[in-house]
């Protein structure tokens, strides 16, 4: 835990995005090794902060996206390796394109830094901001051969250590949507329909999503009674966000989800919000043997020859789906369960990112499914 | 799934720029989808060279002309259901839209499989499509079309200068370019109009990236894209002219994802159904993008996609085109997951173009928005710098990576090779990067006047930077050698930095344990276990994806690059080498680097290495794989050149052996043989200095062909027929020392060149081939139009080439495919040369004799004893014809010489040769004169010599038109033929106007042997050039005008029969 609270301390960062430290321009190039818990170790030259880190060793198969990646909340108390070799190359962009306001992973792997980035919006290289924000980074350069031995051996624990060790960690048995959910509820844009956004780690593009689509969004924490009697805002539809760790751990957000459905609101989940809805709703979750990070997973859409190209990043997944329920969407490739539907009423929830960054953005049309449902709804049973 | 039974596949034709190899690669994956689905094939397609037109792909071939006339008359015999257009490039789409047009496929009711006809026209017409995308609202750069040269001024007018020029219906940006004013516009819009229907001006689109997406989709409506592609160079520079990188390195998620959406919307809005590529501008600055143009079909970009990422795009779109749905089909490397996904690749790939430029004279040097490159290579690995560095090696040019200095002038300074290549884009300013760099040139300098993106410019430096401290400190530890490795300098460039030689490298290298590690290409980054055979390797990693496969694997070289010289039939002798192995129980593991092959497809070896075909690299294979054997003999010459050393080095070469191989590749050893052989060779010799050379020319007498070892500019081989021109070569073009000896021989006029093709074990010859040239000698083999059986070749000279044949097969033992060139002259055989492997006429005469020569091959390799294989003559004509590309090289005179030129080949069968040559010449993109002809005919020798030719040229009741002497002889023997001016002399009747108002469709301008190019005022070329510009049909040798003018007046096209291969064999 405490390793962990160490990266959460870090300042956010200045708006003033163009200054920074003289110390954090130049990588110290130490060499550091990633360890494992089974005891394998892989040496590489450190790019970002010298600090050691315990974490879950996980890896991610996109190609493009790093800033979105690492900035993922989902991704909190992960080691990342990156498969795609050659990284930093075009920078760090403007904090308004990262999906948080810092960095999430607890380490990053790659086979090739780039020190030497271009592109107009970069503002400073990839190493410098990791080094900014605490965040360990090692180039290994056979990240391949990483990712078969998780592939083969499973997710598992591993920590980025310098001279001296430390003890491992174990993410999944932390309440990690508390540590990276919102602190406070917040109103943003108008609208006509009102969506509550419980943030368990929400990437930022989700909230993009639905503001772009003109609703007044109330972001509230993982644990917002929003079935309170005192509340001070009425609302139309709930979204549940992405987010980390082990989804029961989430317990009070399972509590809400299950009110809200009682009472007929409107849910969309999404990845852990998926995870949740089934819980919530009588399902069952599982761990998979690596989980799925990458931006190509085929999802075929249940009863059609449909099948859309999707953003993924889950360790957990939905296992037996909860009554009610039909599948919705389903992995292509390893046959899991990438959606659920209510048979009558309007509980959703995708295991995928419609909101993607990274990634493909075939379907963000989801958005504009719950807001018809949400509104639908509304229409029948007037306002709440 | 639709209900076809059977298809008709239509080809692309002789191999030309813009339009090579990668066609080959996409019609024998369609192939083998129909094939596996139990549909029965027919394919047309006159490149006898291919994969695709081998026996066990299509059911029915026809060696024909890929032109509406002809596949009308196939379809009309063999009356398939569905027609397949999009798997033979521009030619095969062209043919079929015109087909769509006249109503043939409707009246025999053939389905067009896949795309809609529409959205292919749609896309074909600049206009049409660039409203169309504004009406989805996908930005393209303003512009307009037009087919007139005063509304094409109206228009640049209006968008300003500089436009961009582009025509409708074209490929590898043929007729465009870039006008910065007026007189560069009228140049370009007329050049453009002779052979296109409409132009499009545009607004020009200074130094934005390029960048292009391959999309496939299905008649579900799923849409994915496959591979992105970033371009190093700028717009402006043809994709198929510009360094090529996947996946893109410069994009944004935002950049990526944008591009992709577009892509897939535009993709969705037109309805494709298969593949289909979408190219981009995108502004550096603000992300804005642009549409440049949309592929409806497979392209080179989709044959380099597919080899990138490891997904069968060519398979998978006839798969589509049949009416399957993407998530119908598996993913056929994992073997476990599905072809609706998207690769993710844990590599990088770099595609270098390869240009053979300096084989033309008066060339234009500069690339640009038209392609020149005859082929390409793709380098793989994990940093930029590696790939890089290995597609430059895979180029072979005998340049180590980027900074080799020995692509440039031999006594230039750097400050000449700054100044004269990094301001212009041509083929050797990537590697004055460096030079520039180190000269004080800032990145951000380079970037504004390449407008290369600095991220490439640095990786550039990088390697720049770690060679210049190398250089200094000398440092080879293992830890500095494998950083050195992984970015991809040879063995030989740090043996170059460091006062070693390769091999000594390479020994430490080992000693110190620093091995490249190989992986698998399996299209998920390593996300699932998958047993594919695609290879690369790296020492951005330390472990292997494989075991190696030892005493049960045998290495067959490939050919690398396509090339003036070394194209497709290479191909196809490694590809049947590759069947041939199966019989034997032996897995075969391919070496090569092009994209554009069969031999490099994910179905057609046991392993696959995408490599360089360096003898480092072989090396490291063969240590690795411990194989049965190395076969060098079917990858064409570069495998040869590798022979000795891997020979020295230990490996164990399948057939002739390395000294024999040798032996015959060194001139002088093979020379020597001759003499003790007793056969006869034009005299020759070698000379350190002038004095020797001048008394042995003194001795033989002029002309003599010259073949320096060092040349200055240009090409390398000369024939001089006077003191002068020799003089004037040694000096100018060519260097002569002892480092650098020329070498010279007597070169005989005016006398016939055979070919001998055969295969021998343990010096038994087994079977051969007589074949003849049309052309006499002087006219480079490649080019040559080459018939089977011989015309003209009497028994007696037939028996003293096989004899010949037989005496040097066994003197070198040989076992394997051999060729050896002759000049014959009253009944006596001059040796030229012989090559010790199979030569670039195997596929012909295989195709052409039923027999396989390749097969044939590899039984001499596993068989005690092969009997020996009487080869009947065939009961019908076949000729091979060259295909030029002298349109595209703006500038080169297109004479035929001692240096090939050509950059492909076709060939068609017939009941004569009038026939077969009619329609050979039909297929390499001539045509039937049906306006006018225009003759001019050399000194007096070659005007009587033509004097019947011309009185049946007359016959044809076309008008005829000649310069003043031709004009003049022709109205003495009582031809009437209307005097043209020459173009210098700007007065009409001109040759200007007549080619230039189309009122002139077949130009025969016979040119002396003894003809040397003059640098000004020039007529005889200009008029050559002139042609060539307007797309007019010419012939420069007497013996093919006269052929040409027989078959012209002798043949019928109305009646000329359609015949597949089968029905010929039998
Ligand atoms: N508007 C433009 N401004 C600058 N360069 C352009 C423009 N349009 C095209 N080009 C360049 O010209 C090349 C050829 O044009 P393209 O339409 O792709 O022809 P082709 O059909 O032969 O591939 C492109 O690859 C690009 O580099
Ligand atoms: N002594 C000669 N006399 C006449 N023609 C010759 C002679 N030597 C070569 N040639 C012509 O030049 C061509 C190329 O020569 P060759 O030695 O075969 O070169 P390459 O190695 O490029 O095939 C031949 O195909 C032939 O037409
Ligand atoms: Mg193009
Ligand atoms: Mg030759």
């Amino acid at each position: 835990m405490a390793i962990y609270q160490r990266t959460f301390s870090t300042p956010i960062p200045s708006e003033n995005e163009t200054q920074h430290d003289e110390e954090l321009l130049v990588p110290s190039l130490r060499r550091g090794s990633l360890v494992l818990e089974d005891g394998t170790r892989f040496e590489g030259t450190s790019f970002g902060s010298d600090t050691a880190i315990g974490g879950e060793v996980v890896f991610c198969t996109g190609m493009v996206g790093y800033p979105e990646a690492i900035t993922d909340a989902s991704y909190t108390g992960q080691i990342l390796i990156m498969t795609y070799p050659i990284i930093g190359n075009y920078g760090v962009p403007k904090s308004s394109c990262w999906e948080d306001d810092r960095i999430h992973i607890a380490g990053l792997i790659v086979s090739n830094y780039i020190d030497t980035p271009s592109h107009a919006q970069s503002t400073m290289n990839l190493g410098a901001w990791l080094r900014r924000e605490g965040i360990p980074a090692l180039e290994i350069k056979d990240t391949r051969r990483l990712t078969q031995h998780i592939r083969t051996h499973g997710t598992m624990l591993g920590k980025i250590v310098f001279e001296e060790d430390i003890p491992f960690y174990d993410p999944d048995l932390d309440n990690l949507v508390a540590l990276v959910s919102t602190p406070e509820v917040q109103v943003q844009g108008a609208g006509e329909t009102t969506i509550v956004l419980i943030d368990c780690g929400a990437k930022r593009n989700i909230t993009r999503s639905l503001l772009a689509r003109g609703v007044r969004l109330v972001t509230v924490p993982w644990d917002f009674d929003l079935f309170a009697p005192d509340l001070d805002f009425t609302f139309d539809g709930i979204l549940v966000s992405n987010g980390p760790g082990n989804p029961r751990l989430a317990t009070r957000t399972i509590e809400i989800l299950r009110a809200a459905m009682a009472r007929q609101v409107p849910v969309m989940g999404i990845c852990l919000g998926h995870q949740l809805l089934a819980l919530a709703a009588g399902g069952d979750t599982y761990k998979l043997k690596f989980g799925h990070r990458s931006q190509n997973q085929p999802c075929l859409l249940e009863d059609s020859k449909r099948c859309y190209i999707t953003t993924q990043n889950h360790s957990f997944a939905v296992g037996t789906l909860p009554e009610g329920f039909k599948p919705w969407f389903v992995n292509a490739n390893d046959g899991s369960n990438e959606g659920i539907h209510h048979q009558e009423l309007p509980f959703f929830s995708v295991q995928f990112h419609p909101e993607s960054m990274p990634g493909p953005i075939d379907t963000d049309w989801l958005f504009d499914y719950f807001l018809e449902r949400v509104v639908a709804e509304k229409g029948k049973r007037g306002i709440r | 799934m639709t209900d076809v039974r059977k298809v008709l596949v239509l080809g692309a034709g002789a191999l030309k720029i813009g339009q090579a190899g990668e066609f080959d690669y996409s019609g024998s994956q369609a192939l083998k989808a129909l094939q596996e689905e139990g549909i029965s094939t027919v394919l047309v397609n006159p490149n006898i060279a291919t994969i695709q037109t081998s026996q066990f792909l299509a059911d029915q071939v026809y060696f024909l002309p890929v032109t509406p006339f002809f596949v009308e008359k196939i379809i009309e015999k063999e009356r398939p259901d569905g027609i397949l257009l999009s798997f033979g490039g521009q030619t095969a789409l062209n043919c079929g839209i015109e087909l769509h047009k006249s109503g043939v496929l409707e009246k025999y009711d053939v389905q067009i499989l896949g795309t809609p006809v529409s959205a292919i026209i749609l896309t074909e017409d600049r206009e049409e499509f660039a409203s169309h995308l504004r009406q989805i609202d996908i930005p393209t750069p303003q512009s307009r079309t037009s087919e007139t040269l005063e509304e094409s001024l109206r228009i640049a007018e209006g968008l300003g200068y500089p436009v961009m020029v582009r025509a409708g219906y074209a490929l590898g940006g043929q007729g465009s370019g870039i006008a910065h004013n007026e007189d560069e516009l009228r140049h370009i819009v007329s050049g453009a109009l002779a052979f296109a229907p409409q132009v499009l001006i545009e607004q020009y689109l200074h130094h934005y990236k390029e960048v292009e997406y391959e999309v496939v989709r299905d008649r579900f409506d799923n849409c994915i894209t496959v591979c992105n592609m970033e371009n190093m160079d700028p717009l402006g520079i043809h994709t198929g002219e510009s360094v090529v990188i996947a996946p893109s390195q410069t994009l944004t998620n935002h950049e990526y994802h944008t591009l992709r959406s577009a892509s897939i919307e535009i993709v969705r809005s037109l309805g494709i159904v298969g593949e289909c590529n979408v190219q981009y501008a995108l502004d550096p600055k603000t992300s804005k993008y642009y549409v440049i143009e949309v592929n409806a079909r497979l392209s080179r970009s989709s044959a380099l996609a597919s080899k990138a990422t490891g997904y069968p795009l060519a398979y998978v779109a006839a798969k589509l085109g049949l009416g399957y749905g993407l998530t119908e089909l598996t993913n056929k490397v994992t073997g476990v997951t599905q072809a609706c996904f998207e690769p993710s690749l844990d590599y990088v790939v770099v595609k270098i173009p390869r240009w053979d430029l300096e084989k033309f004279k008066n060339v234009d040097l500069t690339i640009g928005t038209g392609m020149k490159s005859v082929g390409e290579v793709m380098g793989i690995g994990r940093t930029f710098e590696e790939a890089y560095q290995k597609a430059i090696r895979m180029l072979d040019l005998g340049l180590e990576g980027i900074t080799a200095l020995n692509v440039f002038e031999r006594h230039a300074s750097e400050a000449e090779i700054i100044e004269k290549y990094l301001y212009r884009p041509t083929p050797k300013r990537m590697f004055a990067l460096p030079v520039a760099m180190r000269n004080g040139i800032t990145v951000e300098q380079i970037h504004a006047i390449t407008g290369i993106d600095p991220w490439f410019l640095m990786r550039i430096e990088h390697i720049q930077v770690r060679e210049l401290a190398l250089q200094a400190d000398h440092d080879l530890s293992a830890e500095c050698l494998l950083e050195l490795k992984q970015i991809g300098l040879s063995d030989k460039r740090i043996g170059e930095l460091t006062g070693k030689s390769g091999l000594e490298v390479r020994a430490l290298r080992k000693q110190l344990g620093v091995l490249p590690a190989i992986l698998q290409i399996d299209t998920l980054a390593g996300e699932f276990p998958s047993d594919t055979n695609y290879l690369y390797m790296t020492y951005n990693a330390r472990h292997n994806d494989i075991e190696p496969l030892q005493q049960e694997g045998v290495v067959v070289l490939g050919s690398g690059p396509y090339r003036i010289g070394s194209s497709v039939e290479f191909d196809w002798t490694s590809v049947s080498t590759v069947e041939a192995l199966k019989q034997y129980q032996k897995r075969a593991i391919v070496i090569n680097c092009n994209p554009e092959t069969v031999s490099t497809d994910y179905d057609t070896s046991d392993r696959l290495y995408f490599e360089e075909l360096t003898f480092e690299r072989i090396a490291d294979i063969c240590e690795f794989e411990h194989p049965y054997g190395v076969v060098v003999s079917v990858g064409g010459q570069t495998p040869n050149n590798r022979v000795k050393a891997l020979h020295s080095y230990g490996f164990p070469i399948l057939g002739t052996s390395a000294q024999n191989i040798d032996s015959a590749e060194d001139r002088h050893k093979f020379s020597n043989l001759l003499d003790t052989l007793g056969i006869h060779q034009p005299a020759w010799a070698s000379f350190t200095n002038q004095e020797e050379l001048r008394a042995f020319v003194g001795r033989v007498g002029y002309p003599v062909l010259v073949r320096p070892s060092y040349v200055l500019s240009g090409s390398a081989m000369k024939v001089c027929y006077d003191q002068e021109q020799l003089e004037r070569y040694t000096r100018e073009a060519s260097e002569v020392s002892p480092e650098y000896p020329v070498t010279v021989s007597k070169f005989f006029q005016k006398v016939k060149e055979i070919e001998l093709d055969a295969v021998a074990q343990r010096g038994e010859v087994k079977a051969f081939v007589i074949s003849e040239h049309i052309e006499n000698a002087g006219v480079h083999s490649g080019d040559a139009t080459i018939v089977l059986p011989p015309q003209t070749v009497n028994a007696e000279t037939r028996a003293r080439i096989e004899e010949v044949g037989r005496k040097i097969a066994r003197a070198l033992e040989i076992t394997g495919p051999f060729n050896i060139q002759f000049l014959a002259k009253e009944n006596q055989v001059y040796v030229i040369e012989a090559n010790l492997r199979a030569s670039r006429t195997f596929p012909f005469i295989s195709k052409v004799t039923g027999v396989n020569m390749i097969s044939l091959f590899v039984d001499t390799l596993f068989q005690e004893e092969v009997p020996v294989v009487e080869i009947p003559t065939p009961t019908f004509t076949a000729v091979k014809a060259p295909q030029f590309s002298f349109s595209r090289l703006t500038g080169a005179d297109p004479i035929l010489h001692v240096e090939m030129a050509s950059t492909g080949e076709v060939a068609c069968f017939g009941e004569d040769i009038e026939e077969a040559y009619l329609k050979a010449i039909i297929a390499t993109g001539g045509h039937i004169p049906q306006r006018g002809i225009f003759i001019s005919l050399g000194g007096q020798d070659k005007k009587q010599r033509f004097l019947e030719s011309a009185r049946l040229l007359a016959k044809l009741g076309l008008p005829l038109y000649a310069t003043k002497q031709t004009s003049l002889f022709m109205r003495e023997n009582g031809i009437e033929a209307t005097m043209l001016y020459k173009l210098h002399e700007q007065k009409e009747p001109n040759i200007l106007t007549y080619f230039r108002d189309h009122k002139v469709d077949l130009a025969i301008n016979v040119v002396d042997s003894y003809y040397v190019p003059q640098e000004e005022e020039d007529d005889g070329y200009a008029m050559r050039r002139y042609a060539i510009d307007h797309n007019i049909p010419l012939f420069t040798k007497i013996k093919q005008a006269r052929l040409f003018t027989r078959a012209l007046v002798e043949k019928d096209l109305a009646t000329i029969p359609i015949k597949s291969w089968n029905n010929y064999q039998k």
